[in-house]
């Protein structure tokens, strides 16, 4: 029974992500970077996995006290559910943790906190970041589900105007795991 | 006499729209798609290398996955390294770099870098053919997996064009392996996989000859040595700096990160900045079951200390280096080892 709950909470998460995500914009006339910035991170689904969800009255909702903070340090996921037929990814019940053949990913605390978040970066990490899909430009691999090869269609100009806005937001201090190896490479290594 | 002076302004005017525009000398020109035409070997050879190329030989080279190395400079003729910032050579327009590698006797591909006249570094890779007759430009997006008999898991990658920038604009100069450090006669005997073949050049040998210029005197009358308190931390000192000090520097865009293992040889004491940075010092990256006391480097502890679990793992999540290698350099971790438990845990 508390399993069934879980999986209906996931399937709720993701149903209203996607609800969320076609509801209209304000079209506002852009003044500066950190406005045109805030437009794009609302129309490009950042606050779908990078801002946890919780369970609202009126069902699950970003949790907006938490903007863009990743996945949260005291939300401990166990090992992964194994895959299995034609289920190959997992969600966890915040919209932040997921499981798949690459391992298991966490999303990216992407608020000024200057220890946990992107506070030390520069406009210039970040557009390498997206640019190469690489973790600062030249680190491991940026894992799904971040759509990597649909944010690099953005301009440089888009990307540093999403960094501006990204350096106004309140700074969260979350230090967001680190990811995991897939459960069969987990185990050689141990 | 006014209208044939207009007609043959107009035949100018059209003249010039129809001919082709005149390159700028600072022009960037395309790299050439075979390796004999970067000026590596005398003409019709693949194998004599011209001899105003000069070979060298770092003293802390980069882990390929054992790969055996051959490397080369050319400067203009007139030209010289301006090495008055002793950490990062200037070096003149048209400098080009290569970089050979081969795996059981067998050259699988031939690295080139060379400073345009515009001033800005580009970056190529050559693929062997497999009787060695030709080597042809890869593409820019890089070919994984050329099957290579010899090689760690019998395949072998090239690097793309971001791959190569990933790892050569880490540094403030993209020329790697080519410095005060890796140049010095003082060279370390522990530095892993170090090759030194005849006619090599060196500082000293550099400066004689001219080419080298504005070296403070002090590196040449005292030649540049990593400060450690014993030869296995001189060693793990020097083999963090030539594998991994491009990105992890405190210049560079992983500057943010506030760990440095490159070394300077200008400032005083340089080893104890890159020591403070890392020994005892927590780890922003926590691989999946680390101990409590998981740090950077943890003192006496091997399985605690992130740099060397993640230079001893090859899964994609949290090798390090992220790029370039698919074997594991056990004689590095080894070294590793023994500077970690010698370290006191106080």
């Amino acid at each position: 029974m508390k399993s069934l709950k879980f999986l209906f909470l996931i399937a709720a998460v993701v149903a209203a992500s996607f609800a969320r995500a076609a509801e209209p914009v304000a079209n506002t006339a852009v003044s500066d970077a950190a406005t045109r910035g805030k437009y794009l991170v609302s129309t490009a689904g950042c606050h779908d996995c990078h801002t946890p969800w919780h369970m609202t009255d009126q069902g699950p909702r970003p949790d907006m006290s938490r903007a863009l903070s990743g996945h949260p340090e005291n939300f401990e996921m166990p090992p992964a559910p194994a895959p299995t037929g034609p289920w190959v990814t997992s969600v966890g019940a915040t919209n932040t943790a997921y499981a798949g053949g690459w391992g298991v990913s966490f999303t990216a605390n992407l608020t000024p906190d200057r220890e946990t978040g992107l506070g030390k970066w520069t406009a210039r990490t970040f557009i390498d970041t997206i640019r190469t899909g690489r973790h600062l430009g030249r680190g491991r691999e940026v894992l799904p589900p971040m759509p990597i090869a649909v944010y690099q269609n953005f301009t440089d100009e888009d990307l540093t105007a999403i960094f501006a806005y990204l350096q106004t937001i309140p700074a969260v201090k979350n230090k967001v795991p680190s990811p995991r190896p897939p459960a069969a490479a987990a185990t050689a290594q141990r | 006499m006014k209208r044939a002076f207009l007609q043959c302004l107009l035949k100018l005017a059209l003249l010039g729209a129809l001919l082709p525009p005149v390159a700028r000398a600072d022009e960037p020109r395309a790299l050439p798609q075979h390796l004999r035409d970067t000026g590596l070997y005398v003409a019709d050879s693949l194998s004599q290398v011209s001899p105003d190329v000069l070979p060298f030989s770092p003293q802390y080279p980069l882990w390929s996955d054992g790969a055996a190395k051959r490397r080369w400079i050319w400067l203009p003729p007139g030209t010289h390294i301006d090495a008055a910032q002793a950490d990062a050579w200037e070096f003149p327009r048209g400098t080009k770099l290569w970089k050979e590698f081969a795996h059981g006797g067998r050259v699988l591909e031939t690295r080139f870098i060379e400073r345009g006249a515009d001033g800005a570094w580009r970056f190529a890779s050559y693929m062997w053919n497999a009787d060695g007759s030709d080597a042809v430009l890869a593409p820019a997006s890089g070919t994984r997996e050329v099957a290579a008999p010899h090689a760690p898991g019998g395949r072998y990658s090239f690097p793309s064009q971001d791959d190569c920038r990933a790892c050569h604009e880490g540094a403030p100069v993209p020329v790697l392996g080519f410095s005060a450090l890796q140049l010095s006669p003082d060279r370390d005997p522990l530095a892993p996989h170090a090759e030194r073949a005849a006619g090599t050049v060196d500082l000293k040998s550099l400066s004689e000859r001219g080419l080298l210029r504005n070296l403070p005197p002090e590196l040449l009358s005292r030649p540049p040595r990593i400060a450690a308190s014993t030869p296995a931390e001189r060693a793990a000192l020097g083999y963090l700096h030539g594998n991994c000090g491009n990105c992890h520097n405190d210049e560079g865009p992983l500057a943010v990160l506030e760990m440095t293992l490159a070394q300077r040889v200008a400032a005083p004491s340089p080893g104890n900045a890159v020591l403070r940075s890392i020994v005892g010092v927590e780890s922003q990256f926590r691989p999946d079951g680390a101990p409590a006391d998981a740090a950077r480097i943890a003192p006496g502890h091997l399985a605690a200390s992130v740099i060397a679990v993640r230079m001893n793992s090859r899964d994609p999540l949290q090798q390090m280096p992220p790029l370039g290698t698919q074997a594991v350099d056990a004689e590095a971790v080894a070294l590793l080892a023994r500077w970690i438990e010698g370290l006191s845990k106080n």
